[in-house]
């Protein structure tokens, strides 16, 4: 199982070292030729990327890439998924084998610098916080001294977990495991007593215990975490339409527009907004090389992005997370569309 | 060099002589391999730089920033990636080290009984090495972790032998001595009982060659390392204190702790080579003929001299190589450590480095490199052995 993942890491790299023709630029035409697009995901995150019972791929980064390919090809099923491992996903991307990644991944300087990849907006403002036993009787992470620490390895939580501990002061034993499944079984079998993770992540594992009742988050949120797409660096064309493919959600969010109305609001609507994000109007899709209809695409078969956050992770969903940090910018939220025009 | 080819004349021409023929396809062929390299290396440097991925080796001197739950020297997150290299590399060698005097000491032991004549023990001992040589390691090594480690109490309900060990699942917690002003005496004395032991040994070896008079070596032996720091250490106030772990908030603070993560690789590991090894030893016993053991009688010595001085040294030039291949098994498959957590050159560099720093082609580069080094050293340290126990010619 594991050997599999570094079976895959070394054929990554070796194919790094044999292809000689560089792709610069050549993502979004190899996209276009092949007819679908392939999509890096986790191994299983419930609200963000997970199979369903009948084997379906949901959750806000599965819509991600449902959302570019329905404005590339006009088809939101013309996705195929990789899952990945937090630690095999920047070498999945580098090495061609996906087109781009939504795997819950932290926006970093470091990532964004140094690996060969850029990220292309944000789906979702996380946090990092912890998840105990409620029979601990621990109310603060200030109280977490000596405690040992179950993590996911090769995440920027790993890195924020040390910063938080070393700031205030406190020891802690980390026990890092590879998947997050993993983490769970082992703070379900008390082989440590803090769970950390991303908040979002935290509320989606605590489903999977066998009593998600009795553990809790706390309230402490030590770190920004920037989820977002992330597409291989050298190819503007392609990381423009993943970019906007996200930005289209959130306009039409704030124009509401949404799968529902779209048909109804492209026959009647007279807002010049509108009709520039319908595709009637405007630049249209000539600007990314795409058809007129790209963002009516999207939002007829993906949705808008408040449709796409409550039916995954929000009150539409098992996980019932508030909009919070995620809502619009009018509503108090970070979430802003860039004008469509 | 033609002139090591009689046949041919002298005066053949240059290009017809097979010495130049050899030498000029030899030379081509290096040349070859040496362009493949070269443009294997050159194209991966171009395609990283080209795709904005950095290179080098310089990631090995920033700062880490994350926690390891065990290592064998001091780190914390501020040491930096190449530190974190080396934390990986001794975890592996410790696993390694201890899994293959484990599964040595555990393999004879079955190996010999496996040849029992009591029929109860060769039947027990060829039940443990069909049942643990064909069950996959993998899944041996989350056995033992889930399905045995993971069942111990958690650590306010410690199982506690005295106020010294304690056993949850978070590992075994001893106390860890700390040596006092004075305790180098006590050290001293050990190194000076293994010297002494040394010559006394050689010694005997002579006296017995002369005269055919036998030395408690081994007594006096014992006697030297153990008896003799023992003492020293009683006259000398005892000056060792021992840090006794204490239970502390959410868990014991102090002292020692075996992780059962190292627990779980080390007891899978050693349990499934000992079953390869027991076949090994079995073979190779088998292989020394039955009228060795005749002659032996015949001389008078008893069973277990003979096994001892007759049988086993025969069968070590038997068993030598294969255990060689199995040892440089044991440790390539503690690269498996990475499915339970425990924090080995795989799961730390080639894994939480790799992933902080992206460089795959310089992590994955370097762990190759170790394991390469360590299987040679391995199999270089076997066959001097070997060559020392081989059938000497006289």
């Amino acid at each position: 199982m594991m050997k599999k993942n570094y079976l895959a890491v070394a054929a990554i790299a070796s194919a790094v070292l044999i292809s000689s023709n560089a792709n610069a630029g050549t993502t979004f035409d190899a996209v276009k030729k092949k007819g679908f697009v392939q999509c890096g995901v986790t191994t299983g995150l419930t609200g963000f990327s997970a199979p369903d019972d009948k084997g379906n791929w949901t959750g806000i980064d599965v819509d991600g890439c449902r959302a570019v390919a329905a404005a590339v090809f006009g088809d939101a099923k013309a996705v195929k998924f990789t899952p990945l491992t937090a630690k095999e996903r920047f070498t999945a991307l580098q090495s061609g084998e996906i087109d781009m990644l939504s795997r819950n991944t932290t926006w970093t300087l470091t990532r964004d610098s140094s690996l060969g990849i850029s990220f292309a907006g944000v789906n979702y403002y996380d946090g990092q916080g912890f998840l105990v036993n409620k029979d601990l009787g621990v109310k603060s992470a200030t109280e977490l001294d000596g405690a040992a620490v179950c993590i996911q390895a090769g995440t920027t939580t790993e890195l924020n977990l040390a910063d938080y501990f070393r700031a205030k002061g406190m020891s802690y034993t980390p026990v890092t495991y590879d998947k997050s499944e993993e983490t769970v079984k082992a703070f379900e079998a008390g082989r440590c007593d803090v769970l950390t993770s991303d908040q979002s992540q935290l509320y989606a594992l605590r489903l999977k215990l066998k009593s998600p009742e009795a553990a809790g988050v706390l309230p402490e949120v030590i770190s920004k975490e920037p989820l977002g797409p992330v597409v291989r660096q050298g190819d503007d064309a392609w990381f423009k339409v993943v970019r906007w493919s996200l930005i289209a959600q959130v306009n039409a969010e704030e124009l509401g527009v949404t799968s529902a109305n779209i048909d109804d609001m492209k026959k009647n609507s007279t807002d010049p907004n509108v009709k520039r994000l319908i595709g009637l109007d405007g630049i249209k899709g000539e600007g990314l090389n795409l058809d007129d209809a790209w963002a009516y695409n999207i939002v007829k078969q993906v949705g808008n992005y408040g449709e796409m956050f409550e039916r995954n992770v929000g009150m539409d969903s098992p996980l019932k997370i508030a909009r919070g940090l995620n809502d619009l910018w009018t509503r108090g939220g970070l979430q802003y569309g860039t004008p469509i025009r | 060099m033609a002139s090591e080819q009689p046949s041919v004349p002298a005066k053949a021409k240059l290009w017809n002589r097979p010495g130049f023929r050899a030498l000029v396809f030899q030379v081509l062929l290096v040349a070859v391999l040496l362009y493949f390299g070269l443009t294997i290396l050159g194209n991966t440097l171009h395609n990283l730089e080209q795709r904005g991925i950095s290179t080098g080796f310089g990631f090995l001197n920033n700062e880490a920033g994350f926690g390891i739950v065990m290592s064998l020297i001091e780190f914390n997150e501020s040491h930096t990636f190449g530190r974190t290299f080396l934390v990986g590399l001794l975890n592996t060698v410790l696993v390694s080290f201890l899994g293959i005097i484990l599964a040595t000491i555990l393999g004879f032991l079955i190996g010999v009984a496996r040849l029992s004549r009591n029929w109860i023990v060769s039947r027990l001992a060829a039940v443990y090495i069909e049942t643990f040589r064909n069950i996959p390691l993998l899944l041996q090594i989350l056995f033992w972790y889930f399905a045995v480690l993971a069942q111990l109490p958690r650590p306010k309900q410690s199982i506690g032998i005295g106020e010294t060990v304690f056993l949850n699942n978070r590992g075994l917690y001893m106390g860890a001595p700390v040596p006092e002003a004075g305790f180098s005496m006590t050290i001293a004395a050990f190194f000076i009982g293994i010297i002494a032991t040394f010559f006394i040994a050689r010694w005997a070896h002579k006296r017995q060659d002369a005269t055919g008079k036998q030395f408690h070596t081994v007594w006096a032996g014992i006697g030297l390392i153990i008896g003799l720091p023992a003492v020293v250490f009683l006259f000398s106030g005892t000056p060792l204190a021992w840090d006794l772990p204490v239970l502390k908030g959410f868990n014991f603070k102090g002292g020692m702790v075996i992780i059962p993560e190292l627990a779980a690789l080390l007891l899978a590991l050693s349990i499934y080579t000992a079953s390869f090894i027991a076949e090994i030893v079995r073979s190779g016993i088998l292989s020394v003929s039955h009228g060795q053991t005749e002659a032996a009688h015949a001389l008078g010595l008893r069973n277990a001299p003979t096994l001892r001085l007759i049988i086993i040294p025969q069968a070590m030039r038997v068993i030598i190589p294969q255990l060689t291949s199995q040892y440089l098994n044991l440790t390539k498959n503690s690269s498996l450590a990475t499915a339970v957590g425990y924090p080995d050159l795989v799961a730390v560099f080639a894994g939480t480095t790799l992933n902080q720093t992206g460089q795959a082609v310089e992590v994955i580069a370097m762990t190759m490199a170790v394991y390469l080094t360590l299987s040679l050293l391995i199999s270089f340290y076997m066959n001097w052995y070997n060559k020392r126990k081989q059938l000497v010619e006289r």
